[in-house]
């Protein structure tokens, strides 16, 4: 557990960063730290390993004042990972991720060995370890940062921003590995952001900083969303904060519509006739949505099969067990007012329209909860 | 056609030349290399500590830049004269050239390795710092490693020009190639006679390249990281 009590960080220039900043981090948990640029994130975390140290209050590390412990000793027991990763670039991934371990005395071997481990642990190719981090791209180096850190197997594990310098995709990539990484770890973990919904999607709590370094609300994400402390949270949390809040809850019992479909190598004469509405849903081999076809839009150039280059594959698809968010997308973003519904194991389910979904969330509102 | 023979006066018979004077010869270049490296790796022992204090303590570089960068403006061979009698040794002791020589290297290296510990990314240096890297550790497992290329160009610019100044203390009687140029100058009066300062020329150059090629090599063996070719 970590515990801010009252620490503050006046620099000499006499900015005052972060102000009695009073904070729990639970043990095993995802604390994130979000708030706009420049109130004082990055140096409250800086000061739990003594990167900068508080001019005044104190930071406990399971009880233990961090003031009375070495720096360099502090911080090898405490993983910490960067926004741009710093890997060493004269290093090889595999000597990167050894590098604690080395530090703390273990054989090239055994440091050697746990670091390949860990290299196949955050997905990446063993055959990486001999390469240089300039050799990489960067989320594969995110992910070596990532390994680096917990090389030596920290309780603790600091991350200033470590996804936020990867393209979109690749970061909801690195956040999902992340989050499951986790559920296997249970490290103990202070994660700094700027992106609220990074930090509703990866918190177990949330603590929104304002500028000045001091705490406007500490919140699990559904209570941030649900419930902003003040404007200057509600504001912080966003405007969609409504529509947002269904990305935390589950879908039960979906009323599902069945749909008639063809599968790709079928005639378009044969999906013109299954069409409703001029519409037919197209399924791969394995019942795998592939997208809508419009009737309208006429056979293909080549004859009369189905294409998936005609097919209209903006829509997003949900699993039947998702969250409300998921499943109210799909319904909103199908070209035909339908949303498409899959199994577990990705095969058509069924169809549901958003008016039905909106029915179901005002049934879950209006429940007592 | 008159034979070839070495009191040929021709520039072009430098290597006859050569050949009559090849052990003296030999022994002024085996000298003029160990004059011109030795100064260096001296200079860098010293620098090394310098241009730290100077990356660590920003006030420091500029002044420290500014007054290693003056000792460069001295003449080397009002530098050479003046050694002896400030460190009260006698005129044309064996030490009173490398001790000069080191001087400029300082003054030439300082800066570059200060300038090397800057060219080492920032978030490299936090991350070191972060994963409980210290100081000194941090320096030579992190930094240094890191600044090589850099610190190896300045060591190519001061070796090279060790070896041409270590020329000039030749001129005032110390044994290296230098002398060459001396006694070509003896040996011109009442007619010029070139061979030994066109070999005098030619030894520097070839002795400049090897010592250059030598610091290539070693920086390639230090840093095969540089070679990795980015993936993108
Ligand atoms: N070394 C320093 N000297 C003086 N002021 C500083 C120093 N470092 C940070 N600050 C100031 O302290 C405040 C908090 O900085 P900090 O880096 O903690 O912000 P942050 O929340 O991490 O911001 P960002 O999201 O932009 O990274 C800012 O106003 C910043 O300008
Ligand atoms: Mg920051």
């Amino acid at each position: 557990m970590i515990r801010f009590e009252s620490a503050t960080k006046q620099y000499p220039d006499g900015t005052l960063a972060v102000d009695a900043l009073d904070l729990v981090a639970p043990s095993g948990q995802i604390t994130v730290l979000v708030g706009p640029s420049g109130c004082g994130k990055t140096t409250s975390l800086r000061m739990i390993n003594r990167m900068i140290d508080a001019t005044s209050g104190r930071i406990l590390l399971d009880d233990q004042d961090v003031a009375s412990v070495d720096p360099a000793r502090l911080r090898r027991g405490i993983g910490y990972v960067i926004q741009h990763a710093g890997l060493f670039p004269h290093r090889t991934i595999i000597d990167n991720i050894a590098s604690v371990p080395l530090m703390l005395g273990r054989s090239k071997k055994e440091a050697r060995a746990g670091a390949m481990e860990l290299l196949e642990r955050v997905g990446l190719d063993p055959r990486f370890a001999q390469r240089y981090p300039a050799q990489l791209s960067g989320g594969q180096q995110q992910r070596v940062g990532v390994a680096r850190a917990l090389a030596a197997d920290p309780p603790v594990m600091l991350m200033d921003e470590p996804f936020s310098a990867v393209d979109p995709v690749v970061r909801e990539q690195l956040q999902d590995e992340f989050l499951r990484l986790q559920s296997d770890l249970g490290k103990t973990i202070v994660f700094v952001t700027h992106d609220i919904d990074e930090a509703i999607k990866l918190g177990d709590q949330v603590a929104v900083l304002r500028v000045g370094g001091r705490l406007a609300q500490m919140a699990t994400p559904a209570e941030l969303l649900s419930n902003p402390v003040d404007d200057f949270v509600a504001n912080f949390v966003g405007r969609d904060r409504g529509y947002r809040a269904l990305g935390f809850e589950s879908v039960t019992a979906l009323p599902l519509e069945s749909e008639p479909t063809v599968s790709l190598d079928s005639s378009f004469t044969a999906a013109e006739k299954a069409a409703v509405d001029g519409w037919v849903l197209v399924l791969d081999g394995e019942r795998r949505p592939q997208g809508w076809l419009a009737v309208a839009d006429g056979p293909s150039a080549t004859g009369d099969t189905i294409s998936t280059a005609t097919l209209r594959r903006g829509g997003t698809v949900a699993e039947r067990d998702g969250t409300y968010r998921a499943v109210l997308d799909a319904a909103l973003s199908s070209p035909t007012g339908r949303g498409v519904i899959v199994g577990p194991d990705g095969t058509f389910a069924g169809t549901i329209n958003a008016s039905r979904v909106v029915a179901l969330i005002e049934a879950r509102a209006e429940a007592p909860r | 056609m008159t034979s070839m023979t070495s009191t040929s006066s021709s520039p072009w018979h430098f290597f006859g030349y050569f050949l009559d004077h090849r052990s003296q010869d030999l022994s002024w270049l085996w000298t003029h290399a160990w004059l011109s490296v030795v100064p260096v790796i001296i200079g860098l022992l010293i620098a090394l500590p310098l241009g730290w204090l100077s990356r660590r303590y920003g006030w420091l570089y500029p002044p420290m830049v500014s007054i290693t960068g003056l000792l460069y403006t001295i003449p080397s061979i009002a530098l050479f004269v003046l050694v002896p009698p400030l460190l009260g040794l006698s005129s044309l002791n064996p030490v009173q050239v490398p001790i000069a020589l080191t001087v400029y290297s300082v003054a030439l290296l300082v800066r570059v390795v200060a300038d090397g510990l800057a060219s080492v990314p920032d978030e490299v240096n936090q991350a070191a710092t972060a994963i409980g890297y210290g100081g000194v550790r941090r320096l030579f497992a992190v930094e240094l490693p890191i600044a090589v290329p850099v610190i190896a160009a300045g060591l190519r610019v001061a070796t090279v020009s060790n070896v041409s100044m270590v020329a000039i203390a030749g001129t005032i009687g110390m044994s290296n190639l230098g002398q060459l140029f001396q006694l070509g100058k003896d040996l011109s009066t009442p007619t010029a006679y070139y061979p030994p300062i066109v070999l005098g020329i030619v030894l520097c150059v070839l002795l400049a390249l090897v010592l250059d090629g030598l610091i290539i090599l070693l920086t390639r063996v230090l840093t095969p990281w540089r070679r990795a070719v980015p993936s993108r």
